[in-house]
C-alpha cells in the first residue's frame, strides 16, 4: 500500500524532471549545445507566477500564461544575444556561455527578490476525494503527471506533423542542408528556445506547487536531475526525456524509502553511469556514427 | 618586567600617534565600546540573523539612551556560511570591534569562534546552540540553550503530556544542529519509554521534496511528528502533509521559530504546531510588551525569539561589561580576559529567561517552555485548549 505513494510521489517528481528534460533535449536536438540556464528559466518562471499570483492578485490560469510569456521571451532573448553570436565558435565557448547565462539569473534573481526563500502557493485549488488522498495522491501531483503526458503528445504531433516541426528536425540532422532547402535555421533555433522556455515556465510552477521552496536556486538541483534525465533517455530524443525523467523520478523516491534518504542523489547518478555504460547513447538514443 | 615596559612604552608611543592622527576620533573610540554583531541578513536564514540583530539594536539604543557608557554596534552579514562568517569577523577585527555579538547560526559559529578563542576576543552567540560551539573555548558564551538541552526538554514534554505517542523525526542529517537535538532526543525519548516508530532524514540538496519521507510518517501511524529543523524546510514538510491529508502535532525545536513569517507561506497549516522556545511576544510582563511595541514601530513585525535572543545578548554583554568594570579604552583581550571572569558569576534577567546565569563552560541555564501556534501567534498550550 505504502509502496503505491511512493510510487506515485515518485511518478509525480518524475513527471517534473521530465517536462524539465524535454526543454533540455529539444535544444541539444536542434541547436547541438547544452543549454544550462534551462533550470534557471524555470525558476524564473516560478517567480513570476508567484508575483502574479500574490502582488498582482491574478487567478492561477492567467499567472502561468503571464509565466510561459515572459520565460518565452527571456528564453528568445538569452539565445539572441548570448547564444547566436557563437554559433560557429567551438562548442565549448557556448557551453561556458550557458552557465555564465545560469550565474548570471541566479544572481539577477537574488538581487531583484532577495535570498529570502518564499514559500509559493499552490496554483492547483481543488482536492481529491479522501479515498484517493489516502494512497498518498495529491491535486499536485495529478495535474503535475497530466501536464506531462498532455505536454508530450503535443509536442510530438507538433515536431513529428507541423511544418515547423519538420524545420527542426531538418536543422537536426543537418544544419548546411537544411538552410540549401530553404529552411531559416537561425529562426528555427530560436523557435525551439521559445517553446523550450515557455515549457520551463510551466515545470517552474509545477515544480513550486508540488515543493513550495521558492528561492534564487530552486531550478539548479532540478535542472541537473532534469539533464541527467534527458542524457538517460537519450539526448536529443522526446520520449527518450520523457521515460528518462519518469524512470528517475522512481529510482529516486525508492531509492529514498527504501535504502536511505541521504544516499538518494548519489543512487540516482550510480543508475546514470551504469546506463552509459552498458548503453552510451542512453535508452532511446540513437547512435550517430562520426564521418571522418 | 622588561617586556610589560616594551608594552606600555609601545601603548604610549601608538597613543601619541593616534593622537597626533585625529584627535576627535580618538575622543570617540575612548567614549564608546565597539560590539560587532555577525549572523546571515541575507540567505535562507536571513529571518535569523535580522531578527537578532534588529533586537541587538534596540538593547543598544535603549542603553545607549540610559546615558552612562555607549555602544557603537556594527553588524556584519556572514549569509549562515563558515567562510563568509571568519571574513565577516576579519572586517570587524579590522574596525576595532571589542566584542562580538555572534554568530546568529551553528556551522558559522563554530569557524568564528575558534578564530575568536585564538584572538582572544569574547563572544556572545544569541542563538547558535550547539555544544560544538562552547566546547573547549572559555570566551564563548550562549545566550540560547544547548541543543542537548533541547532534545531533552522535547522529549520530557512529550512524555509528560503525549505518553501515547507513535512519534516520527525527521531531521537534516548533514547539520550539526539538527542531528545534534536528534540524537540527545532519541536517547531522552528511549529512557522516558517513549515510541518513536520512524525516523526520515534529509540533506542541504534533498531539502525541498520530502514527500516520500511525509507519506512514510503517515504509513508508520506516527501522529507526533519532531522536527528538529529549521522553518524553510519545516514549511515544506506541513506543506506536502496537507496536500496528501495528514494531519499529526508538529512539534519543532527553537528552528521553528520563524515559520509564520515566512513569505506566501499559508499560516493556517501552521495551525496546532507545538514549538519550544524560550520567549512568546505576546507574554504579558512589561518588559516583553515595551520590546515588542518597539520592534514593531521599527521593523514594522512582531519580533521572533531571535530578536528576543539578539537583545537579551546586548544587555547580557552590558551587565557583564559593569560588573568586570571594563572600560571602553580597554583592548579587545583584555576586555575578554575581564569578562570570562565575570561571566559564571553574573545572573540577567531577560526577555527569555529570568534569572539567566552561566557555568564557566558558556552553557546557560534557563527554563525552555512550549508554546502551541494559534490563530497565527504563539500562546501557552493552556490557552489553545
Amino acid at each position: 500500500m505504502v509502496f503505491f505513494t511512493y510510487l506515485i510521489s515518485g511518478i509525480s517528481l518524475g513527471s517534473v524532471y521530465a517536462i524539465i528534460a524535454l526543454g533540455y533535449t529539444m535544444v541539444y536536438g536542434i541547436a547541438k549545445m547544452l543549454n544550462f540556464a534551462h533550470g534557471d528559466v524555470i525558476m524564473v518562471g516560478g517567480y513570476i507566477c508567484y508575483i502574479a499570483l500574490n502582488s498582482l492578485g491574478l487567478p492561477a490560469i492567467l499567472a502561468v500564461l503571464v509565466a510561459m510569456i515572459v520565460c518565452t521571451v527571456l528564453g528568445v532573448v538569452i539565445e539572441g544575444l548570448a547564444y547566436k553570436p557563437l554559433r560557429q565558435a567551438g562548442s565549448l565557448a557556448v557551453l561556458i556561455t550557458a552557465i555564465g547565462v545560469s550565474y548570471f539569473l541566479q544572481n539577477a534573481a537574488q538581487l531583484i527578490w532577495g535570498a529570502t526563500p518564499k514559500n509559493f502557493t499552490s496554483v492547483v485549488h481543488f482536492s481529491l476525494p479522501a479515498g484517493l488522498m489516502s494512497i498518498g495522491l495529491s491535486s499536485e501531483a495529478l495535474i503535475t503527471v497530466l501536464a506531462c503526458i498532455v505536454i508530450m503528445i503535443a509536442l510530438t504531433t507538433f515536431v513529428n506533423r507541423s511544418k515547423l516541426g519538420k524545420a527542426m528536425r531538418a536543422c537536426s540532422e543537418d544544419k548546411g542542408a537544411a538552410q540549401l532547402m530553404g529552411i531559416n535555421v537561425n529562426r528555427t533555433i530560436s523557435m525551439t528556445f521559445a517553446i523550450g522556455s515557455a515549457l520551463a515556465a510551466i515545470a517552474g510552477v509545477l515544480l513550486c506547487s508540488s515543493y513550495p521552496v521558492l528561492q534564487p536556486t530552486t531550478g539548479s538541483m532540478p535542472g541537473i536531475k532534469a539533464f541527467t534525465a534527458a542524457v538517460f533517455g537519450g539526448i536529443g530524443s522526446i520520449p527518450g526525456a520523457f521515460i528518462g525523467g519518469l524512470l528517475l523520478g522512481i529510482i529516486e523516491s525508492l531509492a529514498k524509502a527504501y535504502i536511505s534518504t541521504t544516499l538518494a542523489n548519489s543512487i540516482v547518478f550510480a543508475v546514470l553511469i551504469i546506463i552509459l555504460l552498458v548503453k552510451p547513447t542512453g535508452l532511446l538514443g540513437k547512435y550517430a556514427p562520426e564521418k571522418v | 618586567m622588561k617586556n610589560t615596559k616594551k608594552i606600555i612604552s609601545f601603548i604610549v608611543v601608538m597613543t601619541m600617534i593616534l593622537a597626533l592622527c585625529s584627535v576627535s576620533a580618538f575622543a570617540a573610540e575612548g567614549e564608546t565600546f565597539k560590539i560587532g554583531g555577525i549572523g546571515p541578513l541575507t540567505g535562507g536564514a536571513a529571518i535569523y540573523g535580522n531578527a537578532a540583530m534588529n533586537g541587538a539594536q534596540i538593547a543598544v539604543d535603549e542603553i545607549n539612551a540610559l546615558g552612562g557608557v555607549q555602544f557603537e554596534f556594527n553588524a556584519q552579514d556572514d549569509t549562515g556560511v563558515a567562510e563568509t562568517s571568519v571574513n565577516a569577523y576579519n572586517s570587524l577585527k579590522d574596525w576595532g570591534v571589542q566584542a562580538i555579538i555572534g554568530t546568529v547560526t551553528t556551522a558559522p559559529c563554530i569557524s568564528v569562534s575558534a578564530e575568536a578563542y585564538s584572538d582572544r576576543i569574547f563572544m556572545l552567540t544569541p542563538s547558535a546552540s550547539s555544544t560544538d560551539v562552547i566546547a573547549d573555548k572559555d570566551n564563548m558564551y550562549q545566550v540560547c540553550f544547548t541543543d542537548p538541552n533541547q532534545g531533552i526538554a522535547s522529549a520530557d514534554y512529550m512524555a509528560e503530556n503525549y505518553p501515547d505517542a507513535q512519534i516520527a523525526i525527521i531531521y537534516k542529517n548533514d547539520d550539526a544542529y539538527s542531528q545534534g537535538i536528534r540524537d540527545t532526543f532519541a536517547s531522552e525519548a528511549e529512557s522516558k519509554g517513549l515510541t518513536v516508530v520512524y525516523e526520515g532524514t534529509f540533506t542541504e540538496d534533498t531539502q525541498t521534496d520530502f514527500s516520500v519521507q511525509v507519506a512514510a510518517a503517515q504509513a508508520a501511524g506516527a501522529d507526533m511528528v519532531f522536527l528538529p529543523i529549521y522553518y524553510t524546510p519545516a514549511s515544506v514538510i506541513l506543506t506536502q502533509a496537507n496536500a496528501i491529508g495528514y494531519e499529526p502535532t508538529f512539534f519543532g525545536v527553537d528552528g521553528m521559530d520563524g515559520i509564520l513569517s515566512v513569505e506566501g507561506f499559508d499560516a493556517s497549516l501552521a495551525e496546532g504546531v507545538m514549538l519550544l522556545t524560550p520567549f512568546s511576544a505576546d507574554a504579558e510582563d512589561e518588559r516583553t510588551q515595551n520590546f515588542v511595541a518597539a520592534y514593531n514601530d521599527l521593523y514594522g513585525e512582531t519580533p521572533n525569539q531571535f530578536a528576543a535572543d539578539g537583545y537579551d545578548a546586548m544587555y547580557i554583554l552590558y551587565a557583564a561589561l559593569q560588573e568586570a568594570g571594563c572600560t571602553p579604552d580597554m583592548s579587545a583581550q583584555d576586555i575578554c580576559e575581564a569578562l570570562v571572569g565575570v561571566m559564571p558569576t553574573i545572573s540577567v534577567d531577560g526577555l527569555t529567561g529570568q534569572g539567566m546565569t552561566w557555568s564557566a563552560t558558556g552553557e546557560v541555564s534557563k527554563a525552555p517552555m512550549a508554546v502551541v501556534i494559534k490563530d497565527g501567534v504563539y500562546v501557552l498550550p493552556e490557552a489553545a485548549e
